[in-house]
């Protein structure tokens, strides 16, 4: 334990703690200020609302299209199993960069999408479909959806089918059986699943820099405009606290839920 | 309700639209990666190996692939060994705490990788170490600690605790036992635990991005810098290398797991 906890003490935790405490030292203005500075500023209050928004936005459209499909394998026997799993597990495991630029090459102005619909006559002139809210939220969706997939899939294997059999045999309708039994017994997994895709969501950095336009600016990116660009230390470490702390509470919530033993497969 | 063939059609069409999705971006890339024209043609008036060639052929490409292999290597080094110590620990220790070392180990996964990056930017520039492929190593083996611990619990957890002791009531000091016993018997979950911390650090871009200054650009950070700039047509190859060598990993681990673990479940 000692090694592993050292080398997250020394290469995590104190670098975090250490920027932190400097960085907003820096700043000759008190902490006070420096919040107040932040919080009054409609730019830096835009980006935090459009931040929590888009990462709302994502979160629930993940959760509809994960839902179908980790039913879909919680229910299926080995051939359809492998091929749904290959399809969550190859996108999984490739880099976001790589994810996202796919994603590019399908949505950009001559991308495939729109030359699809030019051809077909359907429209006259390509389509905006990148560089603009609907670009990010496509592209977050993508790399959240295999992380959704796999904790619903893993809370739906544990769920007894036989209770359903009962159900049925005692007259309930497949429908009245999935609303009144599975959904409420896949409820604690849903909610850590989403709230693990907020938290990922609202740190997001790669997606929304590449496909977002200029009204899509989410808070991971103004920190690190700050510093490539203004060199303004105390202010991404302003923002990044801010950032941290909501992340911490997300997380505690998660914690306080969810039951990690289950993710070591006890 | 079991099978798939009492499954809804509803539920059923969903989760073909959903796998479709999901399939589709990485064969578009395979595809898109073969073309032969200098801008990106769906599908491929004709094929050809055009962009490998120059992705290959480029050194500064050529350069961050070996970076991105040199970083990956040493950070599955590194996060392998310091992670089976603490898995081993974890387990064999009385710890109350439990569930909150865990949730502890599992941080570097929640807390965005912009504030990380940023924080071991800040400590690292003043000491010169922006650049340094060991340093960049060590920071991903942190980003790659989670999975890898996971991973190695539920490896030792597979491992009987009586064994060990048998080993111990028959001379074996805590070392050997530990050489001879132990780790032979997690082997798989190791090798498992060392392909996917590769996996993590060749696929990261976060941290290099900031890290790597000038002299370590890895692959990730290139393709990120070309993006940037312009989306040259190499950088579908250069994605479709990625995608393939992703999926040669997954390929291996699956075959390790399957190998191995028909080999343990035959010892008595």
């Amino acid at each position: 334990m000692a090694p592993l906890m050292g080398l997250l003490l020394i290469i995590f935790f104190l670098p975090i703690a250490w920027f932190l405490f400097q960085a907003i030292n820096e700043s000759d203005q008190t902490v006070l200020e420096q919040i107040k500075r932040v919080a009054l500023s409609p730019d830096i209050t835009y980006v935090i609302w459009n931040t929590n928004w888009i990462a709302l936005i994502v979160t629930l459209s993940t959760l509809l299209l994960a839902y179908p499909i980790a039913y879909t394998l919680a229910h299926s026997r080995k051939f359809t199993f492998t091929l749904i799993i290959i399809c969550v597990i190859v996108p999984y495991f490739t880099s976001v960069v790589v994810r996202t630029y796919s994603w590019m090459v399908i949505l950009g102005r001559n991308g495939l999408l729109n030359q699809a619909l030019l051809e077909l006559g359907l429209i006259q002139e390509p389509l905006g479909l990148m560089y603009n809210r609907l670009g990010v939220i496509i592209g977050m969706v993508y790399v959240l959806l295999p992380y959704l997939v796999l904790t619903l899939f893993s809370a739906m294997k544990g769920i007894d089918t036989n209770l359903l059999r009962a159900a049925h045999s005692m007259g309930a309708s497949p429908f009245y059986a999935f609303r009144r039994i599975y959904f409420p017994l896949s409820l604690p997994g849903l909610i850590s699943g989403c709230l693990i895709v907020f938290i990922l969501a609202i740190g997001f950095f790669i997606t929304p820099a590449l496909m977002g336009g200029p009204e899509d600016v989410m808070i991971a990116m103004l920190i690190q405009r700050e510093i490539e660009l203004n060199l303004n230390w105390p202010l991404a470490a302003m923002l990044s606290l801010a950032l941290l702390a909501v992340t911490l509470v997300l997380y505690a919530v998660y914690y306080r839920y969810t039951n990690l033993e289950r993710m070591l497969g006890k | 309700m079991n099978q798939v063939n009492g499954l809804h059609p509803l539920v059923r069409g969903m989760t073909l639209v959903a796998c479709i999705l999901l399939a589709l971006p990485i064969l578009v890339v395979l595809i898109v990666s073969l073309n032969n024209d200098s801008y990106i043609n769906f599908p491929p008036d004709t094929f050809s190996l055009r962009w490998y060639r120059s992705f290959f052929g480029d050194s500064r490409w050529r350069d961050a692939l070996y970076t991105s292999l040199a970083i990956g290597l040493m950070t599955c080094l590194v996060s392998t060994s310091i992670g089976f110590l603490g898995a081993y620990a974890f387990l064999r220790s009385r710890y109350k705490a439990k569930k909150l070392l865990l949730s502890l180990v599992l941080l570097p996964l929640i807390v965005p990788h912009i504030i990380t990056a940023i924080a071991l930017y800040f400590v690292s520039a003043p000491l010169g170490l922006i650049g340094s492929r060991p340093w960049i190593s060590i920071a991903h083996s942190v980003i790659a600690l989670p999975v890898v611990v996971l991973i190695l619990i539920s490896a030792l957890q597979n491992v009987d605790e009586s064994v060990e002791r048998a080993a111990f009531s028959l001379g074996a000091n805590r070392l050997t036992t530990f050489r001879r016993i132990v780790i032979p018997l997690a082997l798989p979950g190791v090798i498992s635990a060392a392909l996917f911390s590769f996996l993590t650090s060749f696929d990261e871009l976060i941290i290099a991005l900031f890290l790597a200054g000038l002299s370590s650009e890895t692959l990730q950070v290139r393709i990120w810098n070309s993006l940037i700039m312009e989306a040259e047509p190499i950088i579908a190859a250069v994605s479709a290398f990625l995608i393939m060598a992703t999926i040669g990993v997954l390929v291996i681990e699956a075959g390790v797991r399957h190998t191995m673990g028909k080999r343990n479940t035959k010892l008595p």
